[in-house]
């Protein structure tokens, strides 16, 4: 067996670029497991609703593009395979899907492995007074939102992707994972590491927290992005993990980005709580032990990382109905454009509650002039030109539709210097509430099938 | 400019960044956070966290005594932060804060433009610092 495995990643969020696993693919032939994450927080709420309207759908199905796209690959023999949570709440559907576009594509005999198990709501629905599902920041009880519940899914691990990769699955599609298990999984297969493995699970998990943001950790969104050579064509993330857990960090030669201490160093620090306990399904992992090392050539290698048994519960990650909301943008120019822009904020949440539509809540803001922060940016009130952003929440649909209709008016009765209304009224959008739980492992039956092209 | 007292934001410094106090001698200067350390932040449900990664190890010891999570709470006072909690992780040279309460909501309920707090460490790195002069050079990269 060879003593390193090679896993990259190629996505990491729904609406990332779905030319960048075949590109990847092309810049980088050398890659055992390619992993795309496509599910963030809320994400299920949206796929939820989906689902509701066509029972086949609750998947992302930008993923399908993506394996249309890597077929032709894999017809010429490329050996790479590749882990997805793009099975969203119907992994099933979206493998099915697969199937036929891969049969389509001269890919026959490809297996595909599905992850299930993760959709817990229903344990949820018929013991909301458990105390485990009480909301983790609020301390909230379920019971609050039980009728206005979406979706509920628990965080697997990486043990049903490691039994899918023993049963031979090239393609492994799953629902909810935890991202950085989407590393650690193809690592335990490969080098046959148990369960209580913790610090080379602690590496690998480090090494996954690393790529799950894919060109995060390759100059995007870093400090000086400025100074990122060749931004637009920025590299996707490649890890070599080594049985010791360690890794080196690299992107494909020839692309764009930057990969060093500092890129590494931020993106550990990305959406961290405890540092010495950075908790996953597979163990809790300490960054206080980690070394980064730079080897040049846009590589870092990064090991010590040490570990401690795993919680014995899931994290759930539920969402409920929270309402509606609209968001809609001016553009005003000129002189004193910051108080013309406020006034006519004012003008439009006057209006409305005129109509008899008192919002629940409504935010205007005056971007440009500090209001990202609002009181800690340096406030600028002497701009030229300013976006006006006002938001209207409310549980009543009948108030957001009213607000998205008052923000033209101001075109001929507003400031002069009032432009970009171009898009006509802001969309009134359903709000998902994000409510985070825990949940006893025993609880949750993780599924593996596997289907072949 | 509304000044937010000692650690406000500082956006008028000289091009090197230093501050000189009249005539009396210089003992410390004021810089810009990021002139010292870089950053990134984000959200984790109705919380964000931003790390901050000093340039060099006599940096990250000033940060480790200065930047106490007190600080970082009344730094971001106006947008309620919650109870800031603060973690040291030396063998990065990083300090990382978590402000519970600062996004109002989180990413699904806030209805501010930077509902998911990507833009925090960007702005946390406009806090100003008193740095000793004999430190100085030991803390910039």
């Amino acid at each position: 067996m060879d003593d390193v495995i090679r896993i990259a990643n190629a996505q990491a969020f729904w609406g990332d670029s779905s030319d960048a696993p075949a590109t990847l693919l092309a810049q980088q032939p050398q890659i055992d497991w390619l992993t795309l994450d496509y599910l963030a927080e809320v994400s299920m709420s949206i796929l939820a609703r989906q689902r509701q309207r066509d029972p086949t759908a609750g998947y992302a199905r930008d993923f399908l593009d993506v394996i249309q796209s890597l077929a032709p690959a894999w017809r010429n023999g490329s050996r790479m395979r590749l882990i997805a949570n793009a099975g969203g709440l119907n992994p099933r559907g979206c493998a099915q899907a697969c199937v036929a576009i891969l049969r389509g594509s001269g890919c026959a005999g490809m297996k595909i492995g599905i992850v299930s198990g993760d959709d817990v709501v229903e344990q949820l629905r018929s013991d909301p007074t458990c105390q485990h599902f009480c909301n983790l920041e609020t301390g909230a009880t379920l019971t609050g939102i039980l009728d206005r519940l979406v979706s509920a899914n628990a965080y697997l691990g990486a043990a049903p992707i490691v039994e899918a990769i023993d049963a031979a699955a090239d393609i492994i599609i799953t629902g909810r994972v935890a991202d950085p298990s989407l590393t650690v999984a193809p690592c335990m297969a490969h080098f046959g590491w148990r369960s209580d493995d913790y610090d080379r699970l602690a590496g690998a998990t480090v090494a996954g927290h690393l790529i799950e943001c894919g060109t995060q950790v390759t100059g995007g969104i870093s400090t000086d992005w400025l100074d990122v050579p060749d931004a637009a064509r920025i590299g996707f993330p490649v890890v070599q993990v080594s049985r010791d857990g360690s890794c080196v960090l690299s992107k494909p030669s020839g692309t764009g980005g930057r990969v060093n201490a500092r890129t590494v160093k931020e993106q550990l620090v990305y959406e961290i709580g405890d540092p010495a306990n950075y908790i996953s399904p597979d163990v809790i992992a300490s960054f206080l032990t980690l070394c980064i090392q730079e080897l040049g050539d846009d590589r870092v290698q990064i090991g010590g990382a040490t570990g401690q048994p795993p919680t014995p519960f899931y994290k759930v990650s539920a969402t409920y109905r929270a309402g509606f909301r609209a968001s809609g943008m001016l553009t005003i120019v000129g002189r004193d454009a910051v108080p013309r822009a406020r006034r006519c904020g004012q003008i439009v949440l006057e209006r409305l509650r005129r109509a008899g539509f008192e919002p629940q809540r409504a935010l205007v803001e005056c971007l440009g002039s500090g209001d990202s922060a609002p009181g800690v940016l340096p406030r600028r009130d002497d701009l030229h030109e300013t976006v006006l952003r006002i938001t209207v929440a409310d549980e009543r649909r009948d108030v957001v539709e009213r607000f998205s209709r008052e923000i033209a008016p101001l075109v001929t009765s507003g400031p002069q210097g009032t432009s970009g209304y171009f898009d006509g009224r802001p969309a009134v959008r359903e709000v998902f509430g994000y409510w985070p739980c825990l949940i006893e492992r025993d609880r949750v039956q993780a599924k593996v099938d596997v289907l072949e092209v | 400019m509304p000044h937010h007292g000692a650690y406000g934001p500082l956006d008028d410094i000289d091009a090197r960044g230093m501050q000189f106090r009249g005539a009396r001698r210089i003992r410390s200067m004021k810089l810009r956070l990021g002139q010292i350390a870089y950053a990134r932040s984000g959200d984790k449900g109705a919380a964000a966290n931003i790390g901050v990664i000093a340039h060099t190890p006599a940096g990250y010891e000033l940060l480790r005594q200065r930047l106490t999570a007190d600080v970082v709470e009344l730094f971001f006072a106006p947008m309620h932060p919650g109870r800031v909690r603060r973690y040291e992780l030396p063998n990065l040279g990083a300090l990382n804060f978590v402000l519970p309460e600062i996004l109002a909501g989180g990413a699904g309920l806030s209805l501010r433009i930077d509902a998911q707090g990507k833009a925090l460490g960007q702005v946390m790195l406009e806090m100003s610092i008193d740095v000793p002069d004999d430190l100085l050079p030991q803390c910039l990269p």
